[in-house]
């Protein structure tokens, strides 16, 4: 049981949502903050299914929560491999100059 | 009392960092407020009685993901405060369509009642007198175990990914290289070889095979009778 309600629960896991998704905004060209952006998108979600679960009293929140982070484990591996040797080429990391494959 | 004290101090500490990951001016303050966030989340997560899912946060996140994006920031020599350019620019738009989000995620969120029902339409109801990390592992290696093989292979895709992203041309590997072998002409000669005629008598010479200068040639020591009888 929380000893908080479900409410403030959610609130943090909105908050940190918006805020996650206003750091893309704010941080358009550079990538490394835009995927630490997005893993405060995954923190969010964890967040609320972790709160549902123990609200609830059942641990398929926990189970989805967990698989959650190991997305964003994969996601922040793999990302980073990339914007690495995407700097190893072009010696720069901004976004906006991303268009190779444009054509 | 004391848990609502801590879950609104751990909160707001969750917040602040998350907006400082945001707003901050250099990459690497980031990534550390970054890890600040995740030990609050995780404390929230214990105050949530979710303690196997808070250590998990603390040792994934915080030893692996956010080292792993510090050691990034830091490798890479980039000017970012070249990269800030634009930021009063998106500001705005960023400002309304967050606010828009909030307000509507505060709107679902504020009025969530659940069903009468859902007590009993429970999937995994916790057990009484057991603790959160053996509860977990009932659920997760019986019921969940797809999804938790599914994880797995999603970790071992991840970690082919980046080592072939990443692996540079090495030298020291033997590979074919055909362009190289097709060019390469008058070193090989088709011949007609008559059947059973060994190298010598059909005069093909082959380079000696010189010994490594400084080695004698290995003296055979016989012992006797043989070692095998």
């Amino acid at each position: 049981m929380l000893a908080v309600g479900l409410a403030h629960y959610l609130t943090v896991g909105a908050i940190l949502f918006t805020l996650g998704l206003l750091g893309i905004f704010l941080n358009r060209k550079n990538i490394i903050v835009i995927l630490m952006s997005i893993e405060l998108i995954l923190l969010s979600v964890s967040l609320n299914l972790v709160a549902f679960s123990a609200r609830l009293g059942d641990l398929t929140g926990q189970v989805f929560s967990m698989l959650i982070l190991t997305v964003a484990a994969a996601e922040a591996a793999i990302g980073l491999a990339i914007v690495v040797i995407y700097f190893r080429n072009r010696g720069t990391i901004e976004v906006e100059d991303i268009s190779t494959l444009k054509g | 009392m004391i848990a609502a004290a801590a879950f609104y101090l751990f909160a707001a500490v969750l917040i602040a960092s998350a907006v400082m990951v945001v707003t901050s001016r250099n990459p690497v303050h980031s990534v550390l407020f970054l890890i600040l966030g995740f030990f609050n989340a995780a404390a929230l997560f214990l105050i949530a009685g979710a303690e196997f899912l808070a250590m998990i946060l603390v040792i994934v996140y915080v030893g692996a993901v956010a080292v792993l994006f510090l050691f990034v920031v830091m490798m890479l020599d980039v000017d970012f405060a070249q990269l800030r350019e634009g930021f009063q620019r998106y500001a705005p738009v960023g400002g309304v369509i967050g606010a828009i989000l909030l307000l509507e995620l505060v709107l679902i969120f504020g009025t969530w009642q659940f069903a009468a029902d859902a007590e009993g339409l429970r999937l995994a109801p916790m057990p009484e007198g057991v603790e959160n990390t053996r509860a977990l592992a009932r659920v997760l290696y019986t019921d969940h175990v797809w999804l938790f093989q599914i994880a797995g292979l999603i970790l071992l895709v991840a970690m082919i990914g980046a080592i072939v992203l990443t692996l540079r041309g090495k030298t020291t590997t033997k590979r074919q290289d055909i362009g190289r072998q097709i060019a390469r002409s008058g070193s090989v000669q088709l011949r007609q070889v008559p059947l059973g005629a060994g190298l010598g008598q059909i005069g093909i010479e082959r380079p000696p095979v010189e010994p490594p200068a400084g080695e004698k040639p290995k003296q055979v020591e016989h012992h006797g009778h043989g070692g095998h009888h």
